[in-house]
């Protein structure tokens, strides 16, 4: 038993900081230590990442372990994500000093980063369909306050309205699909739906159908897959850049973990589209992918404001990582593809959540939101810039850092999966990703400064958190070689 | 582990030089690419591999430990050199240290940033040559691009943010396109191999082990990869029709970037095809022979005649590229002795004669600003040295004997003449030569119009001298030049011991 708390010493790590920082909160609540709210919450991520990435390589969950009558399951792919909600948690708990240091209630904010990260890490290891929607909820809840912090703020309070009454909407679609799925089989947890979903697509298959259909629905929201991703752009653009950056890097993450068990466990594609046919989600996610890839990318391109850019960007890298579930056709290995499509998942976090924190510094700097605001800045910040320059290049698949591998990774996936068209769906729209990520770097380094602006101040944590996650995107290009072989097994052991 | 120390030397040295004052940064940089210099001579005196590095040949300067997994696949950091490649990466590194002086004069803002890219390429290049596994290969194929981009874009002349997207984009979609070519191959081959390592593809691909990939047979599932591939490195070669790029990234790029352009990155072009299309596809080739020699000539023919067409002295020479690149391509599809190993000569023979070139163009704009050929006449009485040395490279591009243009043309004609894998050879080699013939035409004529006849010079009359460190690197490639076409034997026996197994194949296949 001793052994199973270890294993959930990374959710562990979640809470402790959490209850922490109740404590502060409660022991002074007019306190302004912004450095001690921050340090706390930056040791939750950094101790959850440390615990997660340590299990992961030492083995001990593999294979996975069930954990209160199999409710949860800890194994490598839950061990990977919470690794990634860790270090997303870390970064932006960081930057976050400097960021909402002279706001009040920073104890709260803190404290809901954590609280939502508990939740992914629980979503990250959920086994039962109840579980992976009350720790849905416990993610999303405080990511809608979050979201809405700057509440004197007229964009950050629509933002957050907006997702509220979006994620709400999207988790009673959900909550419904599930029941659908409990009435056509009977059961919540994942092994026993697999079991009975043979059976239910024969006897029900409009109920189970409609049911799996409903469920890929309240995922697409939540991973922002088009056309469910409206309410991103907005939320991403008007939260806090740090609140932006912790949502579209560790929340579509969750999202991701959570559909990935889902659909490989609960719902065995042979058996639901085999002989018995009620839904072939394989195609829904095919669908998904195309679109989501496509609209996110041309949307992008289109964008004058940075921090929409990356918004909309973020829904096209949503449809990159959707090949993984999308290549379970059945030819060649598909774990190829779920299997990049995790170690996408992992370097996004840390090249979009940086490429975000940038993004907070030119908030903090006052500089102005259009791609023009940052012309000539390479000359006052260069070392920021550089920093900016591997988010934007590693995110576009080029090898200045982890997202080239992670990207080819994927293409070689749809490829070995006979889905090679796929492939080249993501070869179309990386070019085309190219073009806008580099509009980034030549206003930094090409273009000239039309008025001279002041930078006073260079906020170190803020720069600690960027500079961080910069060094972590390159020495992911070489270094992706200490989660590959968990990544894969991961996969493989899902498909 | 001498391919690593290379590398390793330019990426510090990049990031030293980035680190680096301005007044200091040019002649840190100049320093630390000798080291590669000294390092790939020494390589050179010390080869001692031989046959096709992919082909089962012994690899010289081995190095390999496994890297990652990719799904079913090993991904192995697998570095080493045979005769084909380790006269690239001797090209590349003196390339780049002759680049590097020619850019004294003209960069003289962000000279610290310029100099740090420069050597980040050197890095990437020695790569490209020298990466033995597909993966590895691509990651420095890829990034080429990065140091490319920032060169054109940022140091480059009044259009060159568009001249630097174009050739981004262009050449990336080119990179997509072959990648998911290969890898088609790849998991054709299924359980055949174990690693993305070329020489266990290569090896497995002319075994005929290629399966089928989900409805595609192995036969369409071939023609379809080789297709992709060779759309994909044609766009970096370039040829016709894929070369639109080529001139706007060339004219807009600064001299020192234009020299590395035509010197050595078009190479990669050619050497990708040579490595994958050629080696690992043969009947494939054989089969498309018609239309790749067709291609060739047309690059030939058609990149001569718009060289004749521009006014601008650095567009002509980057025409001349294109053209030049033809006649790689045709002594590929020969499948002769002398017809890919003459190609592999051209490659290297090319490299330093654009490159000196670009140069020359280079340190007349220097002194004159103005690069338009009706803007200056009678140069050669203002910079004797500077035309003499444009004459002499001229002469080498239209194949003067004892220079290194013509051991490569000469190589690639006797190759492709006696081709029997190309139906009408002979047609094909001798509307190529034709191509000679306006070489020398565009060259002549516009060494005559910008080079001699009374001096004049728009829109001011006059120009000083070109100083020693801009004319130190165009003499050290004329004297290259020389020597390579002198004494060809220098690269001539390990690039033939290396291509000879490919030659066998073609032999065979007709």
């Amino acid at each position: 038993m001793s052994d199973h708390w270890l294993l959930l010493s990374p959710a562990g790590a979640f809470v402790v900081a959490a209850m922490a920082l109740f404590v502060i909160d409660a022991a002074d609540p007019e306190g302004t230590n912004g450095t001690l709210l921050s340090a706390v919450a930056s040791a939750g991520g950094l101790v959850a990442a440390v615990a997660s990435g340590g299990l992961l390589l030492s083995g001990a969950a593999t294979p996975g372990v069930e954990l209160f009558d199999g409710q949860l399951v800890v194994d490598g792919m839950s061990l990977i994500f919470t690794f990634i909600f860790g270090s997303v948690t870390a970064l932006v708990s960081l930057a976050s000093l400097d960021y909402v240091r002279g706001l009040p209630h920073k104890a709260k904010y803190y404290l809901l980063v954590l609280l939502a990260a508990t939740g992914m890490s629980l979503m990250a290891s959920a086994n039962s369909l109840a579980v992976v929607f009350v720790a849905l909820e416990l993610s999303s809840l405080p990511s809608y306050a979050l979201v809405s912090y700057l509440k004197t703020n007229r964009g950050s309070v629509e933002a957050g309205l907006k997702y509220f009454l979006v994620g709400a909407l999207s988790s009673s679609i959900l909550v419904y699909g599930i029941s659908l799925v409990y009435a056509a089989t009977g059961s919540l947890l994942f092994a026993d739906v697999a079991a009975g979903v043979g059976r239910a697509a024969a006897d029900y298959p409009g109920v189970l159908g409609i049911g799996v259909l409903m469920i890929v629905g309240g995922f697409a929201f939540k991973t922002a897959a088009a056309p469910f991703h409206f309410w991103a752009p907005d939320a991403y653009e008007g939260s806090p850049a740090p609140v932006s950056a912790f949502l579209s890097s560790a929340s579509k993450a969750a999202g991701f973990v959570v559909a990935f068990r889902v659909f490989t466990v609960a719902f065995p594609i042979g058996e639901i589209a085999g002989e018995t046919y009620a839904v072939d989600w394989v195609l829904a996610f095919t669908v998904l992918a195309v679109v989501t890839m496509t609209v996110g990318n041309f949307a992008a391109a289109t964008q004058e404001n940075v921090k929409r850019m990356l918004a909309y960007s973020s829904v096209g890298h949503a449809g990159y990582a959707l090949i993984g579930l999308a290549a379970l056709t059945g030819v060649g290995s598909g774990a190829t593809a779920l299997g990049a499509s995790m170690l996408h998942l992992l370097v996004y976090g840390f090249m979009n959540t940086g490429a975000f924190l940038f993004v907070a510094l030119a908030e903090h700097w006052e500089l102005g939101r259009t791609f023009e605001d940052y012309n000539g800045l390479a000359r006052e910040a260069p070392l920021a810039c550089v920093a900016m320059t591997v988010f934007m290049f590693s995110l576009a698949g080029l090898p200045v850092g982890g997202g080239f591998l992670s990207k080819y990774f994927l293409v070689v996936g749809a490829v070995g999966a006979g889905v090679w068209w796929l492939g080249a769906v993501l070869a179309i729209n990386s070019a085309l990703s190219l073009f806008y990520y580099s509009r980034v770097v030549r206003a930094m380094w090409i273009e000239e400064p039309d008025d001279s602006r002041d930078i006073e101040s260079y906020p170190s944590a803020l720069y600690a958190a960027v500079i961080g996650a910069a060094v972590v995107t390159v020495l992911l290009l070489p270094g992706l070689a200490v989660f590959d072989v968990a990544a894969f097994d991961a996969a493989a052991a899902l498909v | 582990m001498l391919i690593e120390a290379l590398i390793l030397v330019c990426l510090v040295g990049a990031a030293v030089v980035a680190a680096a004052p301005d007044r200091l940064a040019g002649r840190l940089a100049l320093a630390v690419s000798a080291l590669p210099v000294g390092g790939s001579l020494y390589m050179y005196a010390a080869f001692d591999g031989s046959g096709n590095a992919l082909l089962g040949g012994d690899i010289a300067y081995e190095t390999f430990f496994r890297w990652l997994s990719l799904g079913p696949y090993a991904v192995n950091y697998h570095m080493g050199l045979d005769g084909i490649s380790l006269p690239l990466v001797v090209l590349s590194t003196v390339l780049t240290m002759l680049a590097i002086l020619s850019a004294w004069t003209p960069v003289d803002e962000r000279q610290g940033q310029f100099y740090a890219l420069m050597l980040f390429m050197e890095a990437s290049l020695i790569g490209v040559f020298a990466a033995l596994d597909f993966l590895l290969w691509f990651v420095f194929w890829e990034a080429v691009l990065v140091p490319m981009y920032f060169l054109i874009g940022v140091w480059g002349g009044p259009r060159r943010k568009y001249a630097a997207i174009k050739f981004f984009v262009y050449t990336n979609i080119a990179s997509l396109v072959m990648f998911i070519g290969f890898f088609g191959l790849v998991f054709g081959l299924g359980d055949s191999i174990s690693s993305t390592g070329l020489p266990a593809i290569a090896q497995a691909l002319r075994a005929g082990q290629l399966g089928a990939l989900g409805p595609v047979g192995p036969e369409a599932l071939a023609l379809a990869s080789f297709l992709a591939m060779f759309v994909g490195f044609a766009v970096k070669v370039p040829v016709v029709p894929f070369h639109t790029w080529l001139p706007d990234a060339h004219v807009e790029a600064p001299t020192p970037a234009s020299v590395m352009l035509a010197g050595v990155l078009l190479k990669m072009g050619t050497y990708a095809l040579l490595r994958y299309n050629f080696t690992m596809l043969p009947e494939q080739a054989a089969t498309l022979a018609v239309p790749i020699a067709v291609v060739a000539v047309v690059s030939i023919i058609y990149g001569a005649l718009l060289a004749l067409a521009q006014s601008d002295l650095k567009r002509v020479v980057a025409y001349s590229s294109v053209s030049s690149m033809g006649y790689v391509i045709l002594g590929l599809i020969a499948y002769t002795e002398f017809g890919i190993g003459g190609a592999t000569f051209q490659m290297i023979a090319h490299g330093l004669i654009s490159g000196l070139l670009f140069m020359t163009v280079g340190v007349i704009y220097n002194a004159s600003h103005t690069r338009m050929i009706g803007d200056m006449s009678g140069m050669a009485d203002r910079m004797p040295v500077t035309a003499g040395v444009f004459v002499a490279g001229a002469f080498a591009y239209m194949g003067l004997p004892l220079m290194a243009g013509f051991a490569a043309e000469l190589f690639i004609f006797l190759g492709a003449f006696g081709s029997t894998v190309l139906p009408a050879a002979p047609l094909f080699t001798a509307v190529a030569m034709f191509g000679i013939v306006i070489v020398a035409g565009y060259l002549l004529w516009a060494m005559q119009r910008s080079l001699f006849g009374p001096f004049e010079l728009e829109p001011d009359d006059e120009i000083g001298r070109a100083p020693l460190h801009d004319v130190a690197p165009i003499l050290t490639l004329v004297v290259l030049i020389v020597l390579l076409g002198s004494v060809p034997e220098l690269f001539w026996g390990m690039i033939s011991d290396a291509t000879i197994d490919l030659v066998a194949t073609g032999g065979e296949l007709r």
